[in-house]
């Protein structure tokens, strides 16, 4: 948990918005250090946080949020935290051992064309589960509101899933996540460089992040600085909010520079890094 | 401080019990030692080297057990191919289990191919000594005055020493002896020797990559490589060698077309080898052609998929090689990427504009990376 972040972002573990969908994305530049951010973050404010980590292994994502403070793999034996590990399911539907056909999850890698509402229905499921939100009968703690973490989308689409379907699957979290259960949805998605769309279903990363643009009512944008690359300064970041107030759309764009370290980040405004001042 | 270490190695323990990756934190009551590895100084991953010392220090002391390291090709394939062999080579000399896959030369042309350790603390089984030896007992005897005790014993080892050292030299006009080279274990696939059967599938991974990921899978699991398997017998790490992935030969249409049909093939295996490595105590270095593949988006996606990923650009036959800033060097050397793992922050290499460059050194060449070649731009005015 970053806490400069989240004074930027006015949140902090014991106040903040429900029914939120947050936007991070990365151009060019890794932006999975804010998906950190917001799984401790979470954590911490004792949500019931089901975590979709498709592009590493369950022990970077401890090790990392161990760091920050939070303990990964306690939760998981609280069961507050459910954790697909895309790596290691992945691999058993690559590669069937025997008649196992694999986490159904994860079925879309076996035939992308198929979409992606097996991952829906799992996501759906792990929220919803007993001791998540409703009363623990049998004793377990009762969590905070459902959260939803991606990392990440665009592995998704390198996977063969078309971004129509990303699309839909982002939707479908939306709407039971933030509208029904009143949780919040984060979801990270890296695209690579200005890409000309020349037909209509091409790989789709841009269409996919304007898509979600729309969608979400805050974004985080990464990408490295305009005058290219320092080692002080490793990027800027665009924060913008869409809150949708009563008296119509209400969009607010702030940008600051960030560094990141061993133990988290640093986010300052522009031209005022310590090693500039 | 106490407290906090105790509580690291707690949790790891228990992270352990979980999870079986090959990214476990250090800890004193489970050090694997093995040889030609070594802890990071940064985040205490285990490292091999690459057998070039300089990418060693600019992928941040060694590759790291359980990544990809992408060597983007450049035109002839020369220079990337040179390192996929220091690569292997490295492995011979460090015993560790190699495993090379093509689809252009059969595995054992490359393996012939690999440059002869430089070093004085191998020995090398020389057989023309001996009888040498036998004829001029004389000068054995005036040789071994001092250390008369080894005197019954044979005089060059015959088994390759396990080196102790991180990173050694390789002399490129050399081949590697057989002795040494047959000393290591190593799997081969070499891909019209698995004929593809066409499955009921519509995975976007083609069968070529299907069956060399069900070929690694079998030789991880076959051989003990599992991070999961008894700790019971001594532990070593698999260096796969994967050469040209990408190329046409492979039944991939990546690099013939800007909007190819088998788009997801290769980031799909990307995908999986990833899975593989992270599971296991292996290391994998990955050439592509990227020179061929127009499409800068899907570049980036393979990019991502990796751990490591240098490109290489050489000056043979461009325009290049004649301007004078370039004259000492041969080529030009990118990196697009460098791992975080285990970590939130990566180490960034200082300077980005590199050159390599062959170097002569006695009667050696070597293969090396020099520093900011732009810093002499100042002493070419």
């Amino acid at each position: 948990m970053f806490t400069e972040l989240n004074s930027i972002l006015n949140t902090s573990p014991d106040s903040f918005t429900q029914g939120d969908f947050i936007l991070v994305s990365g151009r060019q530049s890794d932006a999975s250090f804010l998906i950190h951010h917001f799984l401790s973050f979470y954590l911490r404010a004792r949500c019931k946080v089901c975590f979709l980590g498709l592009v590493q292994s369950f022990s970077h994502y401890s090790a990392v949020c161990q760091r920050l403070g939070v303990s990964l793999a306690q939760a998981k034996e609280k069961r507050q935290l459910v954790f697909l590990e895309g790596l290691q399911e992945g691999l058993s539907v690559f590669i069937p051992q025997d008649d196992t056909t694999g986490n159904k999850a994860l079925s879309f890698l076996r035939d992308p064309m198929v979409g992606l509402q097996n991952l829906y229905e799992f996501v759906r499921s792990s929220v919803s589960s007993p001791g998540g939100g409703e009363e623990g009968s049998d004793g377990s703690e009762q969590w905070g509101p459902p959260v939803l973490l991606v990392d990440d989308l665009s592995v998704l689409l390198s996977l063969g899933v078309s971004a129509r379907a990303v699309l839909d699957f982002s939707h479908y979290c939306r709407a039971s996540l933030c509208s029904q259960l009143q949780g919040n949805v984060v979801m990270l998605l890296h695209c690579e460089e200005e890409e000309e769309e020349d037909d209509g279903d091409d790989e789709g990363s841009e269409r996919l992040l304007k898509g979600l643009i729309h969608q979400c009512c805050l974004a985080l944008h990464v990408q490295g600085l305009p005058t290219g690359y320092c080692r002080d300064i490793h990027g800027q970041v665009e924060v913008c909010w869409r809150r949708r107030q009563g008296d119509g759309q209400h969009t607010q764009n702030k940008v600051f520079q960030y560094k990141v370290h061993d133990k988290g980040a640093s986010f300052f405004a522009r031209g005022t890094s310590s090693a500039v001042l | 401080m106490a407290a906090p270490v105790n509580s690291v190695v707690n949790s790891s323990a228990k992270c352990s019990s979980f999870n079986a990756t090959s990214f476990q934190k250090k800890t004193r009551s489970r050090l694997i030692s093995i040889p030609g590895t070594r802890p990071s100084v940064q985040n205490g991953q285990l490292l091999v080297s690459t057998g070039v010392t300089s990418l060693d220090y600019l992928l941040g002391g060694g590759l790291a057990v359980g990544t990809v390291l992408l060597i983007e090709e450049d035109r002839y394939d020369s220079y990337s191919r040179m390192i996929l062999k220091y690569f292997l080579a490295e492995g011979v000399v460090c015993r560790h289990e190699l495993f090379v896959a093509s689809a252009q030369h059969t595995p054992d042309d490359i393996l012939q191919e690999l440059p002869s350790p430089i070093l004085d603390d191998v020995a090398i089984h020389k057989p023309v000594e001996q009888p040498r030896l036998s004829h001029e007992p004389q000068d054995s005897l005036d040789a071994m005055k001092i250390a008369w005790r080894y005197q019954n014993l044979p005089k060059v080892q015959t088994a390759l020493a396990s080196s102790s050292r991180f990173g050694h030299y390789y002399d490129v006009s050399k081949m590697m002896e057989a002795e040494i080279r047959e000393a290591a274990k190593c799997h081969r696939f070499y891909l019209p020797e698995h004929p593809t059967q066409s499955s009921p599938t519509h995975s976007p991974m083609l069968e070529s990559y299907s069956a060399l990921l069900k070929s690694l899978r079998d030789v991880i699991q076959r051989e003990g490589f599992e991070v999961t398997a008894p700790m019971s017998k001594s532990r070593n790490i698999l260096r796969i060698g994967l050469h040209s992935l990408g190329s046409t030969l492979w039944g991939d249409d990546l690099c013939c077309h800007d909007n190819p049909r088998h788009g997801h093939a290769l980031t799909t295996f990307l995908y999986g080898l990833r899975a593989l490595l992270r599971s296991s105590l292996s290391v994998a270095v990955v050439t592509v052609p990227s020179h061929l593949i127009q499409n800068r988006a899907l570049m980036g996606r393979i990019t991502r998929l990796c751990d490591n990923a240098i490109a290489l650009e050489s000056f043979k036959g461009s325009e290049r090689e004649a301007n004078p800033l370039y004259k000492d060097y041969h080529g030009l050397l990118h990196v697009r990427q460098v791992p975080h793992l285990n970590c939130l922050a990566s180490q960034l290499p200082d300077h980005k504009d590199l050159a390599f460059k062959l170097k002569r050194k006695q009667s050696h060449i070597q293969c090396g990376i020099l520093w900011p070649f732009h810093l002499f731009i100042y002493f070419d005015l």
